[in-house]
């Protein structure tokens, strides 16, 4: 007599358990990717600088303090949406924005930073994707966080305006170095009152 | 206006299903004559209403209105007509439309196919069909009405129906395939019946079977349409890839094919009924559930429409009140079924029983792969894949206890029989199979051990076939008479058979057989692929109807001797500015033989790619059979009969039974 | 930020084919290595493909590597690890065999086990009543 009572209750009782499921399923974006470089260092390269080809890049090469490290291209639609907040934040902010190239043409790349402003305080040129591809990279701009150690902590993909800078990307910069970036903004404005940037 | 007129018959349609929907119950359940015969007159009705709008947003296509969203976003003056008609369904909302068309097309069917069956429980299967009705007219009507328009700037020319669909393909592969998705609300609708008057006898089991065979005929043209389109299409050899758009037109398939096997049963000898009704509820619910993973966004896939969690979060409702309420009645009514147990280990129920389940693990297996990713992330967080290696290995291993059983059960006897009598009769056919196997295998190239096994099974289940026929005719006076004595419905049962041995030496075949060769080839070079020359003889530019054209010309030798022409192309589509290539087949019943472009390289050359498959086209001749077991089954004049007799006995009834089946 | 979205759609699905690549190899275990592995590997930015089948610049760079690697002698595991220390699980179309994949791959044979014994114990025990057994044909 159970078990005729189990056989009849089993079919409704799992698809509930299954439509609970979709619709929770329903906010998730089944194409956003997780990165496979979370607390991992940034990956080892040696690559020309994009204003420079004789001059070398290499981990060592990037800031010893925390920072951003954005990958973008001239061919990158979303990209060139992206680049006027990027030299907004780069200037408001004390946090230094490191540029990959990704395959992209030096020529394109220089003329547009020359026309539309440089945000970055360094740019690697990723001629041939290398670096993207040990990056994770799959779909530019992708912006990552890097810490004082050099590890990374946080990927964005996607372009970075107002409203996901400050719900996305100044919560995780804020939590891994411990205090609020406005105070960073005042220390900067100290510094460079000072001379010193 | 003929849009607005569209999108008012659509609300008609709307309105008139809740009458139907509601009004059908209460009918019913009062035997009210005038009620239950409304159900029949409104269902009818809705059907033409919704033909009427259908040819609404076809005219809107064929006239180039513009001015209609959906038209400009899915065609172009330049698309040629029977495209632009296809192209009513290419999309999202017109494939909605045609969705509900379909469906009420089988409401009115049912409603003018039943003069025989009792009034009250054709009533609540209309109603049933009328409530799901309501639902997906909802869901056009309000979310994704293929009427809105385009005001007050009305484009120039459409964006063009995407090229991959300007095909024959399109034409025929959804409208066959919804046939049978949405067909199998029929059985669905008899079920829930069924259930709610409480009683599920063989008689019920017997008027569903028609409805739920024709569903199964037309899912297996749909799905075997797809596959061809695809390979054809795409044309690198694949012909089915496990992406959730497939898996969800599978699923129903392989829940309908245990379905019209358990209906056999129940029909036959009373056995195995709550499972019959659990498998119709089933079967249309992954059919719905189909809809919601396609047109949701949930899952990726290159199949799905437009992915809108909107629109997911209304199907999803709509698919957990239909399914969910569905479920409930059979918890609450599945105690009042009484079936009846009365067989052994050894017999044709069993092998039935057997065969359900293995059928009921594999949806539950494709089911599992297609939704892994979401439930791993829903635990871990993490994004995982589940694809072709998964399905492929998984699928194999339940295929093999499958056909093992298929020859089996065809023959041994109902209730009981001995087992060692039946293992005599069959190790002369299974050593015959393994014999025949070995030396095809070794023909084709090589033992491949999964080749072997599959090849094995696929004549195995072809001789159960040809031992079916031989064990009856050997019980008459003479071979003619046996034959003429099989019924129709076990020729539909051999032929189906024979088509599912087809299929499986197609795929077992060209899977490992095939040859697949990327090369480099100036024009007038001949290069060598495995055993065949191919001679790169010329190359035009052409302009096609909306495309500009660029085709190569290949000759294809083998030992000296011109076997095929071929010339393929790679056309650039004017309005989309989208390249395609069109592979140029040289089809044949036991091997395909196709060129396609790739790129012209920087010497000059061209990158191709030849193919030889070997019995691909068996993988989609299978189902034809499969079909045409259907159509023979289906046939049966123990239907046309019964009807016969059913219509004397009505005549000598006047008043309606109460709602005890018959 | 729809139109955004389509836009950068139509960019990535303006070819509809697959690019023949016709890279060189010294055997033809190689090659038939290759072949297999770029029909596992998922390209991570289409809709649900192999690297194989898509046209999209990645997937170009992706089969690229994995020639380069296949020439140089590595193994298909060693490929795989590879592609999934970069992309994660998400690129590998065959499921690795993990604790958190367990239920995936033995879940549908438990079922089925389960099942087939149940009704092997379930009619095996049944004594049959004594109406004639009927034959084949109804």
């Amino acid at each position: 007599m159970n078990k005729k009572l189990v056989l009849a209750v089993a079919p409704i009782v799992t698809f509930i358990i299954l439509v609970i499921f979709f619709w929770f399923a329903l906010e998730k974006d089944p194409k956003k990717l997780n990165s496979t470089l979370i607390d991992k260092p940034v990956p080892d390269f040696k690559l020309s600088a994009l204003q420079n080809p004789e001059r070398v890049y290499t981990t060592d090469s990037l800031p010893d303090e925390l920072f951003l490290l954005n990958v973008w291209g001239t061919w990158c639609g979303p990209c060139h949406i992206e680049h006027p907040y990027l030299m907004k934040f780069s200037q408001k902010y004390p946090v230094p924005i490191v540029g990959v190239n990704y395959k992209d043409q030096a020529r394109d790349a220089l003329e547009f930073l020359e026309q539309k402003g440089n945000p970055y305080s360094m740019v690697i040129a990723d001629v041939d994707g290398q670096l993207g591809i040990d990056l994770g990279v799959y779909g530019a701009p992708e912006t990552f966080v890097v810490d004082s150690d050099g590890k990374v902590r946080f990927r964005y993909v996607g372009v970075i305006d107002d409203r996901v800078w400050n719900s996305k990307i100044l919560p995780v910069i804020e939590q891994v170095q411990g205090y609020p970036l406005e105070q960073m903004q005042k220390e900067a404005a100290e510094n460079n009152s000072e001379g010193m940037k | 206006m003929i849009p607005e007129l569209g999108n008012f018959l659509l609300i008609m349609a709307f309105i008139n299903a809740i009458f139907l929907g509601v009004l059908s119950f209460i009918g019913a359940h009062y035997q009210h004559k005038g009620l239950m015969q409304f159900s029949k007159r409104a269902s009818v009705s809705i059907f033409v209403l919704i033909l009427a709008s259908f040819v609404c947003l076809t005219i809107s296509f064929i006239n180039n209105d513009f001015s209609v969203a959906y038209v400009a976003n899915h065609s172009n003056t330049q698309l040629p007509i029977h495209y632009r008609i296809s192209a009513v369904w290419g999309a999202h909302e017109g494939s909605l439309l045609l969705w509900v068309l379909i469906l009420t097309g089988w409401m009115a069917a049912v409603a003018i196919f039943s003069k025989s069956l009792p009034k009250p429980l054709i009533t609540r299967v209309l109603g049933v069909m009328g409530f799901i009705a309501i639902g997906f007219i909802a869901f056009t009507l309000f979310t994704s009405n293929p009427f809105e328009r385009v005001l007050p700037f009305i484009p120039i020319d459409g964006s063009d129906l995407n090229p991959l669909l300007q095909d024959f393909g399109l034409i025929v592969h959804p409208p066959m395939l919804y046939m049978g998705y949405v067909g199998f609300s029929v059985v669905f609708a008899f079920a829930i019946a069924g259930l709610l008057q409480g009683d599920l006898d063989h008689h019920w089991a017997r008027w569903s079977r028609p409805w739920t065979t024709v569903a199964w005929i037309f899912m297996s043209l749909g799905i075997a349409l797809g596959s061809w389109w695809a390979y054809y299409e795409l044309g690198w050899g694949g012909w089915w890839f496990w992406d959730p758009v497939e898996n969800a037109s599978f699923m129903p398939w392989l829940a309908g094919t245990a379905l019209i096997h358990s209906l056999a049963a129940t029909e036959k000898r009373g056995v195995f009924k709550s499972w019959t009704v659990l498998l119709a509820i089933l079967t249309f619910s992954l059919s719905l559930l189909g809809t919601f993973l396609v047109r949701s966004g949930v899952l990726t896939s290159v199949h799905s429409f437009a992915n809108d969690p909107v629109r997911g979060r209304f199907i999803l409702v709509f698919l957990g009140i239909v399914v969910g309420a569905s479920l409930l009645i059979y918890a609450i009514q599945s105690s009042k079924i009484r079936s009846k147990a009365n067989f052994g280990l050894f017999s044709r129920e069993t092998a039935l029983l057997f065969n359900n389940a293995l059928l009921a693990v594999v949806t539950f297996m494709v089911l599992l792969g297609t939704l892994h990713p979401l439930i791993q992330e829903a635990f871990t967080g993490d994004k995982s894949s589940v694809g072709p290696p998964y399905f492929n290995l998984m699928f194999s291993i339940f295929m093999i206890p499958i056909l093992i059983l298929m020859p089996i059960g065809q023959q041994i006897n109902w209730k009981q029989e001995s087992m060692k009598p039946m293992l005599t009769k069959y190790w002369l056919w299974a050593i015959s199979s393994i014999i025949i196997a070995l030396a095809v295998v070794i023909i084709m190239g090589g033992i491949e051990p999964m080749a072997f096994v599959g090849t094995t099974l696929g004549l195995w289940v072809l001789a159960g076939c040809a031992k079916y026929v031989l064990a009856q005719a050997s019980k008459s006076t003479s071979f003619a008479v046996g034959v003429k004595k099989i019924s129709r419905s076990y020729w539909g049962m051999l032929v189906a058979h024979l088509g599912v041995a087809v299929t499986v030496l197609g795929v077992v075949l060209t899977s490992y057989y095939s040859i697949e060769e990327n090369i480099k080839i100036h024009q007038g070079e001949t290069v060598q692929v495995e055993a065949l020359d191919v001679e790169f003889y010329d190359f035009k530019n052409t302009e096609g109807p909306n495309y500009i054209s660029s085709a190569g010309s290949f000759r294809i030798y083998s030992e000296g001797e011109l076997i095929t022409d071929l010339h393929p192309e790679k056309r650039k589509y004017n309005a989309s500015k989208m390249v395609m290539t069109e592979a140029d087949i040289d089809a044949g019943l036991f091997r395909d033989i196709y060129v396609v472009m790739g790129e012209p390289l920087d010497d000059g050359a061209w990158a191709i790619s030849v193919y030889y498959k070997p019995f691909v086209r068996w993988i989609w001749l299978g189902s034809i059979f499969m079909a045409l077991g259907g159509l023979l089954a289906v046939s049966d004049k123990r239907y046309r009969q019964r009807r016969r007799e059913r219509k004397q006995a009505k005549s000598e009834t006047t008043s309606v039974e109460e709602g005890q089946g018959e | 930020m729809k139109q955004l979205v389509a836009t950068i759609a139509l960019l990535v699905s303006l070819q509809a084919f697959a690019v023949i690549e016709t890279y060189e190899f010294k055997t033809e275990e190689q090659e038939q290595l290759y072949t297999d592995i770029i029909n596992e590997l998922r390209c991570p930015k289409c809709q649900n493909q192999t690297i194989a089948e898509s046209n999209a610049g990645l997937s170009e760079d992706l089969r690229y590597i994995v020639y380069q690697q296949v020439s140089n002698g590595s193994s298909k595991r060693e490929i795989l690890a590879y592609m999934q220390e970069r992309y994660g699980d998400f690129v590998l179309y065959d499921p690795p065999v993990k604790p958190s994949n367990y239920f995936l791959w033995f879940a549908p044979l438990a079922v089925f086990m389960i099942i087939f014994i149940a009704v092997l114990l379930k009619v095996g025990r049944r004594k049959v009543k004594p109406e004639q057994a009927e034959t084949g044909e109804e």
